[in-house]
Formats: structure tokens, C-alpha cells, sequence
């Protein structure tokens, strides 16, 4: 089989799609057409090229974490060092793309959802680079819980707007973010923070993330010889996930797990997994997912540590790679997050975001069952230090 | 004929333009939205929109958005609003109740129950505003089984091409946004509505209602002028808001009824 999507509307199989309001229909048709018409374009890909080398430091390396592997005793962890990035995470990636694409589009206002703050500061950054004016709508208590990062995009000269409906946190940032589009749907380019959405953006921000899994392909066989038996990735909407999977999509030898917020664990209800709890599909913010919904349709509230990962819905492209059984999805919990966290701090020296400590957990938990010969890729996100409030908190530690 | 037909072909003969007031079910309680929309009824509306809320109301503002955390917390659901319309037609079987809310509490239920249902308790039209005419295949072949009409939305960003396939697939009447925005924000441009309408005419032999951003009498008569019937959701929705249950039925249809008559005279 050839896998190729999404079709041209936008769908991954039964998954994704375009569900706007009739005001924002135009737009994404048009950013539809203009990504279309750069993404292969010479110039377009030279200068997003060099951006990437030279502002964002790529390529990110993948760095061999002996000491936690010899600890774990079984399989070898590597880590595709998206932290390294300027700005600390894999964000930057789709922001500097989708930047350089608003700059074409003759676009001078830019907006973005955050959850943890990672996209807001990417987002930011690319706007000051570029002299766009930036507005990021970030959930009230996401506010609370990523303060330095709120700083940082202060310091960028972006206005940070709290919002206050909903859970105050990711899906509520998105749901203000519309808003915001559908008023001022002329001069504003929504760079949005995931592959997920509507028609294009699933696709574009997979496209620019995948960077990550293309750089790897290469960088793998250089330090090993050959490709990793797993590749592994938190999941959230899953940008960072798709940007390392997609690329190995076609090396059915490669495993690829995708790893969902467990939160309190799923039994508690009170979680960020929709792949790995079955929930049933739905429809949210522009695309058809899997949705974690109540039996009538209402969206509900999630709960994970890690504001990037507590979101009710998925990328739609992962949606699909679970239907036909290419990739695999689990979850880790918080406590489980929260000591991988810890290892990677303590054996390795690297303080991980919350988020890419659920992708390290994961390994953590079945490199001790596997032969020492195995090779886990793990995508380390983004940097912790972002964290330093939520993970002093839970220890009892007033900073 | 249907009731929507009805009462289009009705105003037309009398030469008056529909009065469309909007309602969240279950604002501000579950028991108050029968006798609001009897209220609305005898304040002069011809069609009533009843809104479904949702957890995630993203083209709507604040009062709206606020309407529908409201009457979630209340328990409202998507089969306790269509109870409430078959309650509301023990009464009434004249005038059109048309649902508007996002797709995903229908999709939960399923399209199938969800228009049988809708035709069993006397629903005449849908309109789901995060359902664009591209992904509404399935929505439409049910509705359509069971007479429903989708009504869709249109936009001062929609081109002449997406007009003329939304007039292909329209019944009922058309719903023209008059500004780039959310419910209830902003001033409207009348001046851009009249340039608008040509254009819309073209395509669309349906009746035209314009709604968003009118917000008094004065507004309502102006646009009255320029289409077919005139939308008002978030004001009357605010006047919901400021009132209690014992006086919500009267200060909403005091609202209507100066609406109405500022659009007759």
C-alpha cells in the first residue's frame, strides 16, 4: 500500500477535513492555494532552509543517553535533541515555515494558541524576527502554570491575552484564536501550534516538522548503522510526533509509538488520551479526530501535568495511523512522566520538558524488557525549564 | 409547503420582512425556553432559532458563549432541546423553529435519529455552523429525507463560486452574516450589506435574512430594508441574561415587540 495523504480536502481517511464557519471558509481555501503554490517553490525552500541552519541551529543532534540505558539495563535510548533548538523546542520548526509563508501572503498580523507556551514563544520569536505584530491567546490557567514562558513572549513583543472560558487552558486558546481569526480574517495569519485543525494545516505543519524524522533517517545509520527498531514521541495534537513518525512510515521495520497524556490514569476518566481510551470520533476545531466527548457530544474537561499535552482531541493524521495499525498508542501518567523527568535530569544531565518526559517514560518502561541490541529513538520535544514552577510545586518546593 | 415556505411566501404578500429572534434552550433554566418562545411568538416573530448549546462555541462571543455555559450547567442536551420543541408545538404549529449550534452533539447522536427526531417533534430547519457545505454530504441526505432544511451561513468573505453552491444546496432561507466577527460583535456596515445583496440575489432565490451586530430597533429597521428578514441573537440573549425568572418572558418580548414594530413601520 502507498501511503499518501492527506487527499486533496483535506482528509485522512474517514479523519480531518475542513469543518469552518462559512467567514474562515475563504481563508483556509487561500492558505490551501498559497501553501500549495511555496512549498516546493526554489526560493520558498532555500530560505526556509537557511533559517533553519542558521537561526534555528539545526540540525538538532541525536545524542546516545549511555548512562540511562546502562541503568535500565536493555534497550539503547537515543534522543533527537529537538531542545536544542533555539527557543528550546521543536515548535520553532512550523512557526518559521508558516512565518515565512504569512510574509509571502503580505500578511503583518500574526496569532497563535499556546498551551504550554512553547508554540506562544516560538510564535513570538518568529514575529519579532520578521516584524510582525503577534497576539497569543493562552488559557488562564496555563498562564498560572507556564509564567516564564509568558514572560519570554512579553519580552518578544507579543500580547499575550488570557482566557478565561472553558477549562482556561489549550482548547480554550483555540477556540479564542478562531475568534480572533473570523474578526480580523484579512490581515491576520493563524500560525497554528499543531498538525491538527483544518485543511491545510494538519498537512503543513506535519510538512515542516518533518524535518525532525528526515534529519534522523540520516543521522541514525551515520551512528549506528542502521535505522532504530522504535520511534517514539508524545502526543498531544502530535506535531512533534508526526514530524519524527511520517518520515518512517515507510520502513515498516520501524516501530512507531505515539504516546498520550494518561494523566491520573485512564480508569480515573481524568486523562488528555484520546487514541489510547477509544474515543469516539468527532468534531472540533476544523477537523474530524478522535474526541474525548460525553454521551452528548459536549467536549470534556482533560487533565494532564503537562499543559502542551492537555488537549481533548489528536491530529488527525495519528487518528489514522492507529486505525490501520501502523503506529501504536499508550499512555503515561503523570507520576510516570514525573520520574522519567527526574532520570533524565540525574543520569544524563538534561531536564526535559513535561511533556517529552511522557515520550521518555515510555522508553523507560520497555527498553528493560527488550535485548540490549535494540535502539529506541526517542524525540526529546522540547527543554524543561520551562517547568520549574509546576515541578517544584509538586515536590513541595516554594521557589 | 413547508412551514419556513409558508411564512416567507405569507410576509411577501403582506410585503413585511421576517423577524428572526434567537434563544439558547435551557437559558436561563430548562422550563423557561417554552414560555420564551411563546413570548417570542406573540412579540412578533415569524421564525424562531433555537440554539443548541455546545461546550466549545467558537464563532460565538461572549454573551453567546456565556448563554451556553448557562444552560449546559442546567443539564441541556441535544434530545432535551428537541423535547422541548415537540412541547412548544402541542401549542403552536404555525410558526418555523429552525436549530443552530456546532455539529458535534448532532454527530454524537447521529444524523439519522437526529433528523427523524427533528421531524417527529416539528423541527423545520438546521443550520450547524461548523459544517460548510464540503463535509455536510451525509448531514444533508438525511435531513432531506425527513423534509428538514439545512440552512447555511454566508459571509462577506464568500465568493460569487461558494454562493452558488450554497444556493444549490439551501432550502429554507439563507442566513447572511453581516460582519466579519463573532456573534454579537461589532457595528454593522449597512452600506456593505447593500453592496452585497446584488450579488447574493443572483444566485440565491431564497429568502435572505441578515444577522450580527444588530443590537436595536433603529438597526433592525435599516437592515429590514436591504433583505428579508432580520436575525437577532445576542442582543435579546443579553436581555436573558439581565433578567430572572420571573420577569425574563416579559422583558425579552418587550425587546421583540419594539423590533417588530420598528421593522413594520
Amino acid at each position: 500500500m502507498t501511503y499518501n495523504f492527506p487527499d486533496i480536502s483535506g482528509h485522512f481517511g474517514q479523519f480531518g477535513g475542513s469543518y469552518m464557519a462559512e467567514t474562515l471558509v475563504p481563508a483556509v481555501e487561500e492558505l490551501t492555494a498559497q501553501y500549495l503554490r511555496f512549498k516546493d517553490d526554489a526560493e520558498f525552500k532555500a530560505e526556509l532552509a537557511y533559517e533553519l541552519k542558521h537561526y534555528v541551529g539545526r540540525p538538532s543532534p541525536i545524542y546516545h543517553a549511555k548512562r540511562l540505558s546502562e541503568h535500565l539495563g536493555g534497550a539503547q535510548i537515543y534522543l533527537k535533541r529537538e531542545d536544542l533548538n533555539h527557543t528550546g523546542a521543536h515548535k520553532i520548526n512550523s512557526a518559521m515555515g508558516q512565518a515565512l509563508l504569512a510574509k509571502r501572503m503580505g500578511k503583518k498580523r500574526v496569532i497563535a494558541e499556546t498551551g504550554a507556551g512553547m508554540h506562544g514563544v516560538a510564535t513570538a520569536t518568529v514575529a519579532a524576527r520578521f516584524g510582525m505584530e503577534c497576539i497569543v491567546y493562552m488559557g488562564a490557567e496555563d498562564i498560572v502554570r507556564q509564567a516564564p514562558n509568558v514572560f519570554r513572549m512579553k519580552l518578544l513583543g507579543a500580547t499575550v491575552v488570557p482566557v478565561e472560558s472553558g477549562s482556561k487552558t489549550l482548547k480554550d486558546a483555540c477556540n479564542e484564536a478562531i475568534r480572533d481569526w473570523v474578526t480580523n480574517v484579512e490581515s491576520t495569519f493563524y500560525i497554528f501550534g499543531t498538525a491538527a485543525g483544518p485543511h491545510p494545516y494538519p498537512m503543513m505543519v506535519r510538512d515542516f516538522q518533518c524535518v525532525i524524522g528526515n534529519e534522523a533517517k540520516v543521522q541514525m545509520p551515520e551512528m549506528i548503522g542502521r535505522q532504530p527498531d522504535a520511534v517514539i514521541a508524545c502526543v498531544g495534537g502530535g506535531s512533534n510526533a508526526i514530524g519524527l513518525f511520517n518520515p518512517y512510515i515507510e520502513i515498516p521495520e520501524v516501530q512507531i509509538i505515539g504516546v498520550e497524556a494518561g494523566g491520573y490514569g485512564i480508569a480515573s476518566g481524568k486523562h488528555a488520551a484520546p487514541l489510547t481510551a477509544n474515543a469516539k470520533v468527532g468534531v472540533l476545531h476544523g477537523n474530524r479526530v478522535n474526541l474525548m466527548q460525553d454521551e452528548n457530544g459536549q467536549i470534556i474537561e482533560t487533565h494532564s501535568i503537562s499543559a502542551g499535552l492537555d488537549y481533548p482531541g489528536v491530529g488527525p493524521e495519528h487518528c489514522l495511523l492507529k486505525e490501520i495499525g501502523r503506529a501504536q498508542y499508550v499512555a503515561i501518567n503523570d507520576d510516570e512522566a514525573i520520574a522519567a523527568f527526574d532520570a533524565l535530569c540525574r543520569f544524563e544531565g538534561i531536564i526535559p520538558a513535561l511533556e517529552s518526559s511522557h515520550a521518555l517514560a515510555h522508553a523507560i518502561k520497555i527498553a528493560p524488557t527488550l535485548a540490549k541490541e535494540k535502539v529506541l529513538l526517542v524525540n526529546l520535544s522540547g527543554r524543561g525549564d520551562k517547568d520549574m514552577n509546576t515541578v517544584a510545586k509538586l515536590k513541595g518546593i516554594t521557589l | 409547503m413547508s412551514r419556513l415556505q409558508i411564512t416567507f411566501d405569507a410576509l411577501k404578500q403582506q410585503q413585511r420582512k421576517a423577524l428572526i429572534p434567537f434563544i439558547t434552550a435551557g437559558d436561563p433554566a430548562q422550563k423557561m425556553t417554552v414560555p420564551l418562545m411563546h413570548g417570542l411568538v406573540t412579540a412578533g416573530a415569524d421564525v424562531i432559532e433555537l440554539g443548541v448549546p455546545f461546550s466549545d462555541p467558537m464563532a460565538d462571543g461572549p454573551v453567546i458563549q456565556r448563554a451556553s455555559e448557562r444552560a449546559l450547567k442546567q443539564g441541556m442536551t441535544l434530545r432535551g432541546v428537541l423535547n422541548m420543541v415537540a412541547e412548544f408545538r402541542q401549542q403552536n404549529t404555525r410558526t418555523p423553529v429552525v436549530l443552530m449550534g456546532y455539529g458535534n452533539p448532532i454527530e454524537a447522536m447521529g444524523w439519522s435519529e437526529f433528523a427523524q427526531r427533528c421531524e417527529e417533534v416539528g423541527v423545520d430547519g438546521v443550520l450547524t455552523v461548523d459544517f460548510p457545505p464540503e463535509e455536510s454530504h451525509d448531514a444533508f441526505e438525511h435531513l432531506q429525507r425527513h423534509h428538514i432544511a439545512p440552512i447555511f451561513l454566508l459571509a462577506p468573505t464568500t465568493n460569487e463560486a461558494r454562493i452558488k453552491q450554497v444556493a444549490k444546496l439551501a432550502r429554507g432561507y439563507v442566513y447572511y452574516v453581516s460582519l466579519k466577527g463573532v456573534t454579537g460583535s461589532g457595528s454593522i456596515d449597512l452600506s456593505a450589506i447593500e453592496e452585497k445583496m446584488p450579488q447574493l440575489r443572483k444566485h440565491i432565490q431564497l429568502p435572505i435574512g441578515v444577522g450580527f451586530g444588530i443590537r436595536d430597533a433603529a438597526t433592525a429597521k435599516a437592515v429590514a430594508k436591504l433583505c428579508d428578514g432580520v436575525v437577532v441573537g445576542s442582543r435579546i440573549v443579553q436581555e436573558v441574561e439581565t433578567s430572572n425568572e420571573q420577569n425574563v418572558v416579559a422583558n425579552v418580548s418587550k425587546l421583540v415587540s419594539e423590533l417588530r414594530q420598528a421593522i413594520d413601520n
